[in-house]
């Protein structure tokens, strides 16, 4: 008796649990299949080589393209060694109940649940406005660069903790120094938990707009330099549906948006597989 | 006489935090023999070696207390990179780490700085072939070493640690999870390596510290009940403790 019910109890569990997987799965494809159905059509080879025209009514979207992997790149470029190096400072120098570790890792996690707006404002205050560094690429990448640091700080933390011991002790043990012991074994064990964190982040950035719009601005030209204004993808995407100039291109923006993300992520995968974590 | 003495421990005490488990040990260790230190589980092997090539440093709780000396020099003054490549360590699971054959092994070397790739093939093949794996790798030096089993792996350990050239080598139960025919195997390669290195192992059980060791110390809770040659402990120990464990009583 009792084990039969147990196993009714179980199986409706499991299928409860298959539902909840299946619906969540749906409304993902329904929405992405939605987007691309609808923005696909619109992706032309001028689309993607021209500026916008006419507030985005006509013309492409190159400029908000080379902007969007331009503040993305300084974020990332940014964030990355300060994420890793504190992560490794936490992780490998302190211990792990000590006042500075656990000062640091409390920052890291209130930081992760701020909304992205705050940082955005908080980015204008201190970059655009108070450094003068005006709406440009560089405000907008250091915004998101303190952004996205929480991010790969957590994700390299737990991917180095996730190395066992064991490879540090067999790196000591055959003579090696704390420091031979991080950079040949455990930064090549943890690298692929640490590249999927600047990943993670790599997405973000492309798909962040209020942080953006407030810093790096919502210039429409083609930028020329790290001082300059720029639109990214995102913002370009919000400001053509918020403001009902085009929802053509809108979903043109959208779909190219969700292609790129997933370009990024085959390519870095890729990458990570050939070059960095072979043989593990 | 002090010179034989490879290693000599000088009233060694160790504790983790508060609670002691080495009392007041001392033991002189000669060159080119295999040593087993025998005991039951927890009696202080395990801390007891670790403490010889200083792995006790990683682990603040454990205070080693005591001089250590090898040939005649306290562990404590040479630098502690010099003194783990002296006295190179076997785990009592196979440690590969998650990298080629060929790298595993040229990673101690790489370490103290052989770059040239001709040394350090020379060191890879000439360390393999002690430790009787080279016929079984040879063709497949750059594939991962966890795609070998579990007794190639710990030979694999084995030739790891010969190709630092060291002079003692520690082995803490190396073959507590193979099969008899990889025990087997590694037991003739010690044989063969006693002539050139200080051996000493925690033995699996008193079947292999009585095939291979020429001394026999042995352990219960941290304390060095006994050590002599391997043929008066095995015959005629001094202890009744000893005796107990010899004849299977306890442990
Ligand atoms: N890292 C550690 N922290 C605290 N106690 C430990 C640690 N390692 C070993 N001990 C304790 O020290 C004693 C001796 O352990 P160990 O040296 O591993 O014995 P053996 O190798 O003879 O089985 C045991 O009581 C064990 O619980
Ligand atoms: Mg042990």
């Amino acid at each position: 008796m009792m084990k039969g019910s147990s196993r009714v109890t179980e199986n409706i569990i499991k299928t409860l649990i298959w539902a909840a997987a299946l619906s969540v799965l749906t409304v993902l494809v329904v929405i992405i299949a939605y987007i691309l159905i609808r923005g696909l059509p619109v992706i032309s080879w001028q689309f993607l080589t021209e500026i916008p025209r006419n507030m985005g009514r006509s013309g492409g979207i190159s400029s908000t393209i080379v902007g969007t992997l331009m503040v993305t790149l300084v974020a990332i470029v940014i964030a990355t060694p300060f994420g890793i190096g504190t992560a490794f400072y936490l992780a490998e120098y302190t211990r792990r109940d000590s006042m500075v570790t656990r000062v640091i890792r409390f920052s890291a996690e209130s930081l992760a649940g701020i909304p992205s707006i705050v940082y955005g404002l908080f980015g204008f205050i201190f970059f655009v406005k108070y450094l003068g560094m005006g709406w440009s690429v560089l405000s907008g990448g250091l915004t998101l660069a303190i952004m996205i640091l929480p991010t790969i700080i957590r994700t390299s933390e737990e991917a180095i903790l996730a190395v066992p011991n064991l490879y540090r002790e067999v790196s000591y043990s055959l003579g090696g120094t704390k420091w031979q012991t991080i950079v040949k074994t455990v930064l090549p064990s943890a690298i692929r938990g640490i590249a999927n964190g600047v990943i993670l982040s790599v997405g973000r950035c492309v798909a962040e707009t209020a942080a953006v719009v407030l810093t790096a601005g919502s210039a429409l030209r083609m930028t020329t330099s790290l001082t300059s204004p720029t639109r990214t993808m995102a913002v370009h995407f919000y400001i053509l549906a918020s403001e009902a100039i085009s929802f053509e291109n809108a979903y043109g923006t959208a779909a190219l948006l969700i292609i790129l993300i997933f370009l990024i992520n085959v390519v870095a995968n890729t990458l990570i597989n050939r070059f960095i974590a072979k043989g593990r | 006489m002090a010179g034989q003495h490879k290693i000599s421990v000088r009233d060694m005490n160790v504790w983790f935090s508060d609670k002691q488990v080495i009392h007041s040990l001392n033991i002189d260790i000669p060159s080119n023999e295999i040593i087993s230190v025998l005991g039951p589980a927890n009696s202080g092997i395990t801390t007891l070696l670790r403490s010889l090539n200083r792995l006790s440093d990683l682990n603040p709780a454990m205070r080693v207390e005591g001089e250590i000396l090898l040939d005649g020099n306290n562990i404590r003054d040479v630098s502690v990179t010099e003194l783990r490549r002296k006295v190179g360590m076997v785990f009592d699971v196979p440690t590969p780490l998650p990298i080629s054959i060929f790298d595993n092994i040229a990673y101690g070397p790489r370490l103290s700085g052989t770059k040239n790739m001709k040394n350090l093939t020379g060191i890879v093949e000439q360390s393999l072939r002690e430790a009787a794996l080279w016929d079984d790798v040879k063709d497949r030096l750059y594939t991962p070493a966890m795609s070998l089993s579990g007794g190639q792996q710990q030979r694999l350990c084995i030739a790891r640690v010969l190709a630092l050239k060291p002079e003692v080598i520690l082995l803490d139960r190396p073959c507590s999870g193979l099969d008899p025919l990889s025990t087997a195997k590694i037991e003739e390669s010690l044989k063969n390596l006693k002539a050139q290195f200080t051996i000493i192992i925690a033995p699996h059980n008193v079947q292999q510290a009585s095939r291979v060791s020429d001394h026999i110390a042995f352990m219960l809770m941290g304390h060095l009940v006994e050590h002599g040659t391997a043929e008066k402990i095995l015959t005629n120990p001094k202890d009744q403790r000893t005796n107990d464990y010899l004849t299977g009583r306890f442990g």
